[in-house]
């Protein structure tokens, strides 16, 4: 068991968190502001027992123009997981990199260029391609790329082909005069 | 003798680009894969080789990227419980039961007893036909594709019991929110335990070919140490972590399911006596394919009765209210996790999956396979259990 409020109060005495929320006994998310996020990851890992980075990735938050940062870290002593948060600038994507704290944290970073577009000044081998090479479009993890027009202005149709959408396909072909659906 | 890279004679890294100069005629490009036997699934090896001697070596991913991930979230919540299973091909059902349990703790549905016990039954088949598949890859890797045809036999029977219970034998699509498909047929639980004798008996054999066999003990010893201080660090987890001697098991860690009523001991390097080379991680997993045998029997004897499955509301129209959550399960390589961030839309907002081959393959291969022999590379990465699919997603 971890106790958020002791934690919490010693996160507050070194950095700015905005906020603090339990999920499970075995979860929590942590927020905190963009500079202090390598820094207070540090702390945690060195200081609090969350050695075990889980992974990092990134949710588009496209309608505050928002990318939000997630560092998953796992304390194996407390048995607890601990997902420290940050919102960085979508229109000049930039963060700090942290390859320094973990080996794996290059190739999460390098993912995530390729994936959402954000920057990791420093970060090696960083600008290598990940799993797109040669790719020339937007970062297609982006919640505005869409998939279907891509295809659709990409690639041709097969004649004869018909698409669905399954709610109204079910409807009519799984149970025709339920209106309650 | 324990083989380490001697780093100071390899040219400096400078930004994560290799300063080797290929015109000076001492270094050679070789490319292993991604078409090439030595290779677990569609990855390529750029290997940089002095002799035979490896010097730098960087791993290629991307040939199997079906953007997963993306997909998930332009469908609806039902609509992605048949795509998860394909993100691992070997052993899907740990991704049907994170998917499952996610959603399931986002929408506050509760399971049946009996699904539960189901669900961590389906779990430890899947973990034991995993291990089949990798035994025959690591014993074939240093040339003894014989154990290799005996473990893809048993695996098959294994698959035949999936088929009995499902229907379906490399993609099961049973473990659904809500619980599982459907109970389990007549007499099933006697086929079970028949194969399981079978298994044994086979796993037997395998033991006494594998681990006295003098090819493999002269090439396998020794080589691909891990140890305990690089485990945080290169953020290992599972058999690799466990061979080192570092007792960590979300199984007891987490004890999801019904894993604390069940009776088993984290297996480590130490209580088997084992280094963490790649004989010892053998014997290691073989050891943890015996304890899922128990386990498998010790489920089979105190199943409860009782309904299998709750309906979820309709699940064409099914919203699940806004929040995120991230669950983790012991799979055959480590830590398998699922982090799913809901707007309370039909649709998933992000869903991130976490394969424990994410660092395995890339970071700690990248730096575990300078100093070793070209030869030795594919019984390497076989020890390190990857699977490229769960890389890019």
């Amino acid at each position: 068991m971890v106790d958020l409020k002791a934690l919490r109060a010693e996160m507050d005495k070194r950095y700015k968190v905005i906020e603090i929320s339990e999920q499970r006994t075995d979860l929590a998310f942590l927020e905190c502001d963009k500079i202090d996020v390598p820094d207070a990851v540090a702390y945690l890992r060195d200081h609090e027992g969350y050695v075990h980075l889980s992974f990092i990735t990134c949710v588009d938050r496209l309608e505050d123009e928002q990318f939000e940062i997630v560092y998953m870290l796992r304390n194996h002593e407390k048995k607890h997981d601990l997902g420290v948060k940050t919102k960085i600038d979508r229109k000049n994507p930039v963060m700090d990199s942290m390859h320094n704290h973990w080996a794996a944290v290059a190739t999460y970073q390098r993912e995530l260029r390729e994936m959402f577009g954000i920057e990791f000044p420093g970060s090696p081998g960083v600008n290598r391609p990940f799993a797109l090479e040669s790719w020339a479009g937007p970062p297609p993890m982006r919640r505005d790329f869409d998939t279907r027009k891509y295809s659709e202005e990409t690639y041709f149709p097969r004649p004869g082909r018909e698409t669905h959408d399954p709610a109204e396909h079910m409807k009519k072909t799984q149970y025709p005069g339920r209106a309650d659906l | 003798m324990t083989q380490m890279p001697d780093r100071e004679k390899f040219p400096v890294h400078t930004g994560g680009v290799e300063n080797f100069d290929l015109e000076s005629g001492r270094y050679m490009k070789v490319w292993q894969g991604p078409q090439h036997p030595g290779v677990t699934g569609n990855m390529a090896l750029e290997l940089v080789t002095s002799g035979d001697e490896i010097v730098d070596l960087k791993t290629h991913v991307g040939y199997l990227h079906r953007g997963f991930e993306k997909l998930m979230e332009r469908r609806k919540w039902i609509q992605n419980f048949p795509l998860v299973c394909r993100i691992c091909v070997p052993e899907p059902d740990f991704n049907e039961y994170l998917y499952a349990a996610a959603t399931e703790e986002l929408a506050g549905i509760e399971i049946p007893e009996r699904a539960v016990w189901i669900r961590t039954l389906n779990l430890e088949m899947a973990r034991l036909t995993s291990f089949l598949m990798w035994l025959g890859g690591q014993a074939g890797a240093f040339g003894m594709g014989t154990i290799g045809q005996w473990t893809v036999t048993m695996r098959d029977f294994m698959l035949d019991l999936f088929e009995e219970l499902t229907g379906g034998r490399i993609y099961h699509m049973y473990i659904v929110p809500g619980g599982v498909r459907g109970d389990v047929p007549q007499g099933w639980f006697s086929h079970v335990l028949t194969t399981l004798k079978n298994v044994e008996k086979v796993l037997d054999d395998i033991e006494l070919v594998l681990f006295n066999n003098a090819v493999f003990k002269k090439r396998a010893v020794g080589l691909g140490v891990i140890t305990p201080d690089m485990v945080d660090y290169y953020g290992i987890t599972g058999p690799n972590a466990r061979a080192s001697g570092v007792a960590r098991d979300i199984r007891k860690d987490r004890s999801y399911l019904i894993y604390d009523k069940l009776d088993f001991d984290i297996i480590t390097g130490i209580s088997i006596g084992v280094d963490s080379d790649i004989f010892g991680r053998t014997r290691l997993r073989a050891a943890e394919m015996r304890q899922s045998i128990s386990l498998i029997r010790q489920m089979i004897d105190k199943m409860p009765e009782g309904p299998v499955h709750v309906s979820p509301p309709n699940v064409l129209h099914w919203k699940i209210p806004a929040g995120e959550t991230y669950l983790s399960a012991e799979c055959t390589r480590g830590e398998y996790g699922y982090y799913i961030v809901s707007d309370g839309s039909d649709k998933p907002r992000r869903v991130y999956v976490r394969g424990p081959s994410y660092t395995h393959a890339v970071a700690l291969f990248e730096h575990m396979a300078p100093g070793t022999n070209i030869a030795d590379t594919a019984g390497l990465m076989v020890s390190l259990h990857t699977y490229p699919p769960e890389i890019e997603r």
